[in-house]
Order: C-alpha cells, then structure tokens, then sequence
C-alpha cells in the first residue's frame, strides 16, 4: 500500500481524545499537576515536609514574585505554573530548622530568570540555581532532601510511573531516561573506582530528590539545548560531572552539575546559532 | 513598567543583595551567639558567675571507656555500629550524703566502675567489691546504660544494668553489696536498650521500670543471622527494638504490661525521661528515637496515649538522642530537650527545643519548637543534654555533649554517610551496603556547649570561656553536687574516652537550695516528686528525675539557684501520691532533708 493511497486527513481537524490532551506537551498544567501529586504522595504516605509553613512560605514567595516581576518587566502577568512548580521544588528540596531559606531561596529563583539572562533568554532552571547558591553559601543553616521514601515502595513506584508517562508524553523522556542510563553506568563505575558496594553508590537515585531533579530540573525546556541529541549528549555530561564532584565527595554534587553545565551548554548553542546566523546575513 | 536599564540596575542590585543575603544572616546571627575564647577562671567568674575544671585526675577517677568489637561482619562499619555505650549515673548507694558516680565501659570484659564518694574530693571504685563491676562477660551483652532506683522501698537504691544483651537488676543490700536478683524479677533474656528509666507510672507507691530498645531484640550483635540489622529508614525506621513496660507487683517480681497500657513501637529509642507535664499527678513519658519522630505518651495513670502529632513533637522525624525537661521560663511549665545532628553542608536537623503554646494545657497541650529563638539549635551530632543552674543565677541553662565518631582528622565519612541515608530501605537496611569507614571521622572532634539562660528566652555558648574545651565524643552528661558545696558539678562520659568532672566554682554572691526527699507512702526513692520554689516574684518547678538524658541519670537532690536573693517565700512539694507539702521561708544555701508526711 503507498501512501498516497491513504485518504489524507487535514492535521488541524484531527481532535485527540481527551486523555491525550491531558498528557501532551501543550498542557502546561501537567508538570505542576505531576509535582503536587509528589508533594501530596510523599506527605501523606511518610510525612516528607519539613513543615506545611515553610513549603507554603516557599510557593508563595516564588508565586508573588514572578507576579509582581512579570507585571513590572514584561508587562503582563504571567504564567504561574513554572514559578509554582520552583516553589513547590524549594519547598520539598531545601531542608532548614529557619524560615527564611525558604522564603530567599524561592525569590532567589524567581529572580534568575529575570536577572541572569542571555539574548534575551535565561540560562539557568530557576530552582537549580536558588538551592546551589543557599546550598552553597548557608551550609550552616541548609541542607537538601536526602531520605528516602519512608519504608514503602509503592509511592516510590508510583512517582516513578506517572513520572515517566508524563514526561514520554510531552517529548522529554529521552533526556530523564539518558541521565538515569548514565547515572547507573556511572555508578558501577564509581563502585569499582572506590570499592564502595554498588548498592550505596545506586542509593541516592533512589530517593525523592533524584525524582524531583530527573523530571524536573534536567528537563525543562526553558533551559535545555535544542535538539534531541544534544540535549541527551549535555544529560550525559551533566551525569558525568556528577561523577567527578562524587568521586570528590561532593553531598550535592547533581545540583553543582546541573548549575555548572547547563548554563555552559546553552552558551555554547547560543554562540554556535550566532555563528550561523553571521554567513546567512552576509549571503543576504 | 521597568523595561528601562534604570529598572534592570535596580533589579540586578536586589537580587545581589538576595544572593548574598546568606552571609549578611551569619554574621548578624553569630554575633555574640559564642564566647569563643578561654577567659581566666576569674575573668569567667565576673562575667558568666562561674567556671568549670576538670578534675577528674585528682579526683581518683581515672576511667577511660572502651567499646565493644561487635561481629565481623560490620568491621567496615565498626566506629559507627559501636558508637555507644559510654554512661554515667549518679547516686548515693551507701546513703552517707554524698553522691557516687556509677560508670559503664561496653568492651567485652572489661569493668563498670562505681566511684565511691571519700568525702575529700576524690573517689574510690568500690564496684568490684560490691559486685557489680564484673557485667560485661562475653556472651552477655556490653553496657549500655544504668539506672537507679529503690524498688522494693527498703531505702537503698538499686541498680538496672541495660546492656546491648542481657539486662541485669541488682538489689542494694543495705549499701554494702549487691545481688543480682534478674531472674527473680523476670527480665527478659535479651534486649538491644539504651534507655530506661524508674517511675511510678501508677502512682502505686512502686516503682515500675521502662526499658526503650534501639536494634531489634532478635539481634544478637555478635553472632549475625545477617546484616540486615540496620534501619530500614533513616528517618521512618520503624523496625528498632520493642519497648517494655514492667509493672511492680511489690513481691520483688514485675509484669511486663507495655502493650495492654498502650506502648506499642518499634522506633528506635535512644532516650527517655518522665514527667508530669500536665499537672495531672501522673508522670507521662516522652521518648527520643532515632532515625524517627518523637514519642509523647500521656499517662492518665492506668493507660497511655500517644499523642506526639498531636502535641506537635512526633511531626518531623530526626536523630532523637536526648530528652531532658527543664522549666527554662520559670513559669511553672517543662520545656523539653531533644538532640539530633546538624552538620554543617550535609544534614542540618537542628535540635529541637520544645516550650509549651501558650494557652494549650491538660489534655490540649501542644509544643512549639523554639531552639532557633532560644539560641540552643545547632549543637553539631549531639547526645546527651542536661538542664541545671549552673552559675546559680535562678534560671536553668543547659549543657550539650556532642561528637560521633572521631578517628581521622582529615578525613570525613559523612560523604558516604549521606549516599547510604537516602537510599531505599531496601538498601540502607542491610549492613553490607554500607561503604567502608577506613579510619575516617564522622562528625568527630566537636566543641561542647554551655548555654547560659539569661531568663528571657535566649540563651548563649560559654562552653570555651568557662573551661569546657574537650572535643572527646561525649555520649552521657549528668549534674550533681559531688561535694556538697551548693553548685552543680558535670560528669560526661565519652565514647571511648576517659570520664570527665568538671569541677564547678560559683560566685558566692548567688545563693542556693537543695531538697533531698525521701518518699513514705509514695516510692522512697521520690522519683516523680515536683518541688516548686517560689522566690522574688518568680517560681521553678524540677521534678526528681529515675532517668533523663542520654543514658544518664543526674543526683536525686534537687538543686535550686537564687541568684541574689536571700529569701524564699515558700517551697511546694507534691509527692507522687498526691500529698502537697508547703514549706514557708526555707532557709537558702542550705541541703534540706525532707521527708513525705505520713
């Protein structure tokens, strides 16, 4: 059967059914709808909240400040979702006995993207940077979420499985999948290097941080290269510099990854489409 | 709108500002938090009203505890499996007035120590003699905590031995030896504890005995069935030791009734203490855990009811390994103590301070943790805690013992520590996961913590400046008046390291009181009697504690600081059976012996 043989259907009246819609790259209530179903998971089946304050504290930060920098730089308001989907992240990731990590770490990000912008376009994610910089700069008063999730694998599988399909939806799962790939090669690596069992180097992936981070730090479209490639080529260096900083006992080394080669990779796209973007002008 | 580059320098400045609003906290926060440096003992005298010595050499006391060597199969694991065991209880065994120091080492063969008071200023190990020294036999289990408390009320307090193995009861004969009596009272055969404590949970006039397992009792540490011994969460473990309450029947036996009064968990407990926090009459039990929340237990003196999350100290699981009440405010009300592990870059817990809300009480009360206002939250890995009124000013502060495994300077393990923690339980549970120390340190070499209570709610470090500058792991601290002086002296027992007293010297211009009780129709040891004094507009209320800390228990006598006040409007005693005993201007600087009315 050749194609032509098949009666064409113009692509505009084709209709998905609602499912579909649901889960496609065009809702962009699907992430923030993902991340609370791991909030409300990981709360209700072990408690995994510093504190209800300290999480709202965090949403709301991150909620009025892309508010009130949307209105005031870009003149409209904004879209909420990627700013409740930071708050959300801040709230779960950073564990502190003080208030105001939360309220600072969740501006902080917020305030990145209107900051630390590149033509016009900001080159870190919003929370990877907040958490590396308290991370960094408040040892003393801030750490990351580092349990596990309780003793149940259930919500874990869960996570793991709405995770997946939601991110095989919208088109990104090649990245998640890639980075999880090299995080295990890396790990058996690590384990023959240092003579560590193989089990504690796999641990961490294990754990609701690495969840947060596989689906929704290294995937987000806003600050990942553009073809699907490279963006599975920049994942896999991301694992592997990860790699570097745990050979080096580095605790947080996926975030200081992620803040070291995510913004270079899109600085190198950046340079390279300018540079093609030169001969095409001069041709004109 | 700001579009302008006006409106994005403005922006770029906040934001720098924000980036570096971290460091612009610390070094607002850290000012005067620490006396860092060492004052002279007269220069700690005119500025904190007291200093600290250690004197534990001319003292007589020179005990250095050792740990144990569990199965071979955790030799990659070993400093951090055997990290306690290290304890210290204070009583007076031969009831000549002068507190002794019993001290437990957790090696497989050697001694516990009882440090006889000569009334001189040192001590004599007379545990040997009086049988009690001998207790850590290979295949018995090792030390891991003593308590004290007179069972069968015939005025000579007993000893309960806990032990990674076989908990032992000695009954006190008449101060001058010891009988093992565990089989005649029913202990079980083996329990992995290191907490317990004596109270009256009935108010029977008995003392009954809780006993808080850590690693499961089917757990013999030195002949592994398997390495899937360990947690099986780091903070929602929920496979520890079973927890036991026995009931004193009175003819010399118990009956172990944790489950048909409501004590039911497998957390794992490191510490525990009693005491009636609700002005009810019946002590109600509050248990530090490990890798867990906190549990609260109130007591309505036939049952108890866990109420943790409702109380709001079983919300946010941490490393419990302290519980130590102490009314901090003067208000009449216990606070609550507890130590976790703060380190810095990895794991910041904090530990937690627990005040009552105001206007919660009775069955409503509920906690808020203030350790951050307070000034008592970050105290490194901590241990055992104590509240007392070191420099006698009339307020409670608060000493903290802290540091896990000190080995290499250089090198730490928390790296792999942190790895293991936030795996799976399935991961974390089995012992061979975890990576090998090799000699590194995990949080080793911490400086101690004296925090000084200045009435108002906050409180501040002068561990340096008044001479508390070991960095040995301290596990067990207790305060006692080793010499009858009218000052709370410090005894800390470290993991494998030597026991400490620390000598205390106090201006005399602040004034004191003491009571030592001795119940009647209540226990004769008056474990769960509440002494009130009221002074100068204010009051403080302590309770004679069967166990507080971390396997610790601090002197029976009550100590009272003053201040500058010389006089006491009254004194209230409620003894454990409901008796309220007033005492009108009680002479200060004195040790008042009393005894519950009949």
């Amino acid at each position: 059967m050749s194609q032509q043989s098949i009666p064409m259907t113009p692509r505009q009246t084709v209709k998905p059914v609602a499912w579909k819609r649901f889960f496609s790259a065009e809702n962009r209530y699907l992430a923030p709808i993902l991340i609370t179903c791991i909030l409300v998971v990981g709360n209700l089946s072990f408690g995994m909240l510093e504190s209800y304050k300290k999480t709202g504290l965090a949403i709301v930060a991150s909620l009025l400040t892309e508010m009130i920098l949307g209105r005031l730089f870009v003149g409209k308001w904004p879209n909420l979702s990627s700013a409740y989907i930071t708050g959300i992240s801040v709230g779960i990731l950073v564990r502190s006995p003080a208030f105001w990590p939360y309220a600072i770490c969740a501006i902080v990000s917020i305030m990145s993207k209107y900051v630390l912008r590149v033509k016009g376009r900001h080159i870190w994610n919003p929370s990877n940077f907040g958490i590396s910089v308290l991370l960094f700069l408040a040892p003393e008063t801030v750490a990351s979420l580092s349990i596990q999730w309780g003793n149940y694998l259930l919500p874990m599988a869960v996570i793991w499985i709405l995770g997946s399909i939601i991110i095989w939806r919208v088109r990104r799962f090649h990245i998640t999948g890639t980075y999880v790939a090299c995080f295990v090669v890396f790990a058996f690596l690590r384990s023959y290097l240092t003579g560590s069992p193989w089990q504690s180097e796999i641990a961490p992936l294990t754990g609701p941080m690495y969840q947060l981070f596989i689906f929704f730090m290294i995937t987000d479209p806003k600050t990942t290269v553009r073809s699907t490639k490279w963006q599975c080529i920049v994942v896999g260096i991301i694992a592997l510099v990860e790699m570097i900083l745990r050979l080096s006992q580095v605790v947080y080394a996926p975030f200081y990854a992620l803040f070291l080669v995510g913004p270079a990779a899109l600085l190198i796209q950046m340079w390279r489409d300018s540079r093609r973007a030169v001969p095409a002008r001069v041709a004109a | 709108m700001m579009r302008g580059p006006a409106g994005r320098i403005a922006l770029a400045i906040v934001f720098a500002v924000l980036v570096a609003s971290p460091l612009i906290i610390k070094r607002v926060t850290s000012r005067g938090e620490r006396a860092k440096s060492r004052l002279s003992a007269q220069d700690a005298l005119a500025r904190h009203g007291f200093y600290l010595e250690e004197v534990s050499h001319a003292a007589g006391v020179n005990f250095v505890h050792q740990g144990p060597t569990l199965d071979p199969q955790l030799n990659h694991i070993m400093p951090q499996v055997a990290s306690m065991g290290a304890s210290v209880s204070i009583v007076d065994f031969d009831r000549d007035g002068w507190p002794d120091i019993y001290v437990t080492s957790s090696k497989e063969g050697t001694k516990n120590a009882l440090y006889r008071n000569m009334h001189d200023g040192t001590f004599k190990d007379v545990a040997e003699e009086m049988g009690i020294a001998d207790v850590n036999r290979s295949g018995t289990g090792v030390s891991m905590g003593a308590v004290w408390g007179d069972y069968d009320n015939d005025g000579y307090e007993d000893l309960l031995l806990i032990k990674w193995g076989k908990p032992e009861l000695f009954h006190n004969d008449g101060g001058h030896s010891f009988t093992r009596v565990t089989e005649q009272v029913g202990l079980p055969q083996w329990i992995n504890a290191n907490t317990a404590l004596w109270f009256d949970y009935d108010g029977d006039g008995l003392l009954d005995l809780f006993i808080g397992g850590y690693y499961s009792e089917d757990v013999d540490l030195w002949h592994l069935k398997n390495t899937k011994m360990m947690p099986d969460s780091f903070e929602y473990a929920k496979n520890g030791g079973r927890k036991y309450l026995f009931h004193n029947l009175g003819n010399g036996k118990f009956e172990e009734v944790s489950e048909k009064v409501g004590i039911n968990s497998r957390r794992w407990a490191l510490a525990s203490a009693a005491a009636d926090l609700r002005g009810t009459g019946h002590p109600d039990l509050f248990v530090a855990n490990d890798y867990g929340v906190s549990e609260l237990y109130f007591n309505d003196g036939k049952r108890f009811h866990e109420v943790g999350e409702q109380t709001g100290v079983g919300f946010a699981p941490k490393s419990g390994m302290n519980a130590s009440f102490g009314d901090i405010l003067n208000q009449g009300r216990y606070s609550v103590y507890v130590s976790n592990i703060s380190e810095e870059g990895v794991l910041i817990q904090g530990n937690n301070l627990w005040v009552p809300k105001e206007g919660t009480n009775g069955s409503n009360l509920q906690y808020e943790n203030l350790a951050r206002d307070f000034g008592v939250e970050i105290g490194g890995w901590s241990f055992g805690a104590q509240f007392g009124d070191l420099n006698n000013d009339g307020t409670l502060d608060l000493y903290l013992t802290n540091g896990y495994v000190s080995l290499d300077h250089d090198r730490s393990y928390w790296y792999d520590f942190s790895k293991i923690a936030g795996g799976h339980s399935a991961i974390i549970i089995d012992a061979k996961n975890w990576p090998s120390m090799e000699g590194r340190s995990l949080s080793g070499y911490q400086t101690k913590h004296v925090w000084l209570n200045d009435g108002s709610g906050k409180f501040v470090d002068v561990a340096q400046a008044v001479g508390v500058t070991d960095r040995y792991d301290g596990r067990a601290v207790t305060f006692a008046d080793l010499w009858n002086r009218g000052v709370l002296d410090v005894i800390v027992a470290n993991q494998r390291g030597p026991l400490l007293i620390y000598k205390n010297t106090v201006t005399p211009e602040n004034k004191w009181i003491e009571f030592a009780l001795e119940g009647t129709k209540s226990n004769r040891s008056a474990i769960g009697a509440e002494v009130t004094v009221f002074w100068n507009g204010q009051q403080q209320k302590q309770e004679v504690s069967g166990g507080s800390g971390f396997a610790a228990q601090n002197q029976r006598r009550l100590h009272f600081g003053l201040g500058k006040s010389s006089q006491i409007e009254k004194v209230l005693i409620r003894w454990p059976c409901g008796t309220i005993q007033t005492i009108e201007n009680p002479a200060v600087n004195q040790i008042h012996e009393v005894k519950e009315p009949s």
